[in-house]
């Protein structure tokens, strides 16, 4: 496994918002995490990231005991989170977004050339043909060449675990679509995806399992193929849906 | 703008062109020129066309508006305003602002008066100490809004409470220290010899031009896209004109009476003011700092993600404009040839900012570059200059003055609200 979580719990003050999470996702998998507002995939993520800390659990990266501390920490095991609301700066144009924070130099001096040269490869390796001028502002992109940016800047660097937080919320129809298409060819290329979502159409559309958080716990994780829509809506709202799910009073509330 | 994504667009074919003609290529390039210009990128273009419109307008009200002598005077006039709106216009990338900066030259050119003239040591030292008081000033205020989270508004404008009176202070209650060191008056006041202006327009020329063109080649050596070869000599050639037309103009005999006292000559200060943009422009554009400057403006939460040292680029940036104020500071001592309670007071900070807003840095950060400081400085400098012609009284000066700066900040706010017609956030 590329990914193994075991026993994932996090506080803030009294509020418990994780509580014994299990998730394991491998290399070239696409694998969803679903649940409601405030079932805690936003916090799961972020542990992962390095942004929040855990205050209980394991985090295992190809089997090795890890604590991710920073930003950094998750870059250097190969983790990269593409955000919610999309971490570009408008201002700066697409080569300099994909490159932020890890720019190519040539003595002190930026080369951006390199850097332009190195971007288009990327784009173009990941079939991307919306994005025409890679040095036009970002703020001058639609939403959807906007999340392409975003996730291909997460590829940029030999990266094995993409998070993608919900990379479709804001997108038109043909766009989410070829988001979607730009998932599932990373996961095609050996990439492990984290597919965090609202929509289960996408979901389905995309993922080969899903991971159904409840109040903090882990309903159930599932085999895309052998579930039904109605079954994972059961597992958001109520953490169980027939012989799935959690079992004790706290997890199942009628 | 927005170009329209097609659900399968995989057939289109990619930004490759296929070596269009020359004409085409300058063509084509003027078009993407203008379509940034209208989807709110102006860049330069007000400032530019202010500049000409005021030398037209002042020109033919008082025609010795375009006199040499005054030309020179101009750059003398502007100079110090400009070093600090150099220096703004980092922290308005960041969306801070510096209201301290004008007490903060003060109080830098107070430092230096004192140690040149009441303790008499050499002027290294004094315009060292100078610039030692900026960094630190600079540090101060950088630390008291990146780390205690305080609004720049505030700090920066308790800083201009306090600089004030520490500028008192050093004057003891306000006496007027003059400076008599050579050195320290040539700043100012000095001008070059006709050949070094013009064996300083070759090397300027010929640096800029190699720059250019070695990359150009690079990017085509890497096959990316790239300008064509007219438009790339042809801004090499129009700077070249521009700074030959200037160093001609600066080398003939402006002295009313050239039997007393020959004036010719580029002045010093012309040449501080371009080493100082090439500098800054070099590490605002060409460094790793610089664009993480223009990150944290942008999206401080994206820099923050992206594993920038936002704090550090903050402090850094309010470091830099401290630091300038010095610059300016020494500067604006230099040409008065003596440092009052009042130096760096009055409508200096304004004028900054104005100069900063007018050359097309914006109030909500993000965007500003350093020759945006020196054209808006050009333009605050000719408005005052020309009305003093014109013998208005300072009442209108002032009132002309703030005006502009208001206009500078609505047409900012327009384009912002243009781009977000055209698709931007």
């Amino acid at each position: 496994m590329l990914l193994e979580l075991t026993g994932i719990s996090k506080r803030f003050g009294p509020v418990e918002v994780l509580s014994d999470v299990d998730l394991a996702i491998d290399a070239g998998e696409v694998c969803a995490l679903v649940g409601d507002n405030g079932a805690g995939k936003s916090t799961l993520v972020k542990c992962v990231a390095g942004i929040h800390s855990v205050d209980g659990g394991e985090v295992r990266v190809d089997g090795e005991p890890r604590t991710i501390s920073g930003p950094r920490d998750a870059a250097g095991l190969g983790i990269e989170v593409v955000y919610q609301d999309l971490a570009l700066c408008d201002n700066l144009d697409v080569v300099e977004n994909l490159f932020l924070g890890r720019e190519k130099l040539r003595g002190i001096v930026l080369d951006d050339d390199a850097m332009e040269q190195l971007a288009a490869e990327t784009l173009s390796s990941l079939a991307v043909r919306t994005i025409r001028n890679l040095r036009q502002p970002v703020a001058s992109l639609s939403g959807g060449q906007r999340q392409t940016v975003a996730i291909a800047k997460a590829v940029l660097w030999n990266s094995r675990l993409v998070i993608l937080d919900e990379p479709t919320a804001a997108l038109g129809v043909a766009q989410t679509r070829q988001v979607l298409e730009l998932i599932r060819r990373l996961a095609d290329q050996g990439l492990a995806v984290l597919y965090i979502s609202h929509n289960l159409n996408d979901v389905f559309a995309v993922a080969d399992r899903i991971a159904a958080l409840y109040l903090g716990r882990m309903a159930a994780v599932l085999d895309a193929a052998d579930t039904t829509q109605s079954q994972v809506v059961e597992l958001i709202t109520s953490g169980r849906s027939g012989q799935l799910g959690l079992t004790d009073q706290n997890g199942a509330r009628p | 703008m927005t170009t329209p994504v097609l659900p399968n667009d995989a057939d289109t074919p990619q930004a490759a062109p296929p070596a269009p003609g020359a004409v085409q290529a300058v063509v084509d390039h003027a078009k993407d020129y203008w379509a940034n210009v209208r989807s709110g990128e102006v860049g330069a273009l007000p400032a530019v066309a202010g500049i000409i419109a005021l030398c037209v307008f002042f020109g033919l009200s008082k025609p010795v508006f375009l006199s040499v002598g005054n030309l020179a005077n101009l750059f003398g006039q502007g100079a110090a305003v400009a070093c600090i709106a150099m220096g703004l216009v980092f922290v308005l990338i960041l969306g801070e602002i510096d209201l301290s900066a004008g007490f903060a030259s003060g109080v830098c050119a107070s430092v230096m008066a004192v140690i040149l003239t009441d303790w008499g040591m050499p002027w290294p030292l004094a315009i060292g100490a100078a610039l030692a008081t900026g960094v630190v000033i600079g540090l101060v205020l950088g630390t008291l809004v990146v780390k205690l989270g305080i609004p720049s508004f505030v700090v920066t404008l308790a800083a201009f409470l306090a600089f004030q009176g520490i500028v008192l202070m050093i004057l003891d209650e306000g006496s007027n220290i003059s400076i008599n060191d050579e050195t320290v008056k040539t700043i100012a006041g000095g001008n070059l010899e006709r050949w070094q202006g013009w064996a300083l327009l070759a090397v300027t020329a010929a640096a800029y031009g190699a720059i250019q063109i070695q990359r150009w080649r690079r990017r085509i050596a890497r096959s990316l896209v790239h300008e064509p070869l007219a438009v790339v000599l042809a801004r090499i050639g129009a700077l070249t004109a521009l700074l030959a037309a200037g160093v001609f103009l600066l080398n003939l005999e402006r002295s009313a009476n050239p039997q007393i006292i020959s004036l010719t000559g580029v002045p010093v200060v012309v040449v501080i003011l371009g080493g100082l943009f090439a500098v800054w422009t070099f590490i605002l554009h060409r460094t790793r700092f610089g664009r993480h400057l223009y990150a944290v403006g942008g999206n401080p939460e994206a820099a923050v993600r992206a594993g920038v040292n936002v704090d550090r680029v903050r402090i850094a940036a309010f470091v830099i404009c401290s630091g300038m104020a010095a610059v300016g500071g020494v500067v604006a001592a230099s040409r008065a040839a003596s440092v009052d309670p009042n130096t760096g007071g009055s409508n200096v900070l304004l004028l900054s900012v104005g100069a900063a807003v007018i050359g097309g840095a914006s109030l909500f950060g993000g965007k500003g570059t350093v020759r945006a400081a020196l054209l808006g400085g050009a333009v605050v400098a000719i408005i005052n200059n020309g009305m003093g012609l014109m013998g208005l009284s300072a009442g209108v000066r002032f009132g002309v003055t703030g005006a502009v700066l208001l206009l500078a900040a609505g047409v900012d706010a327009m384009s912002r609200g243009r781009g977000k017609l055209f698709g931007r956030h």
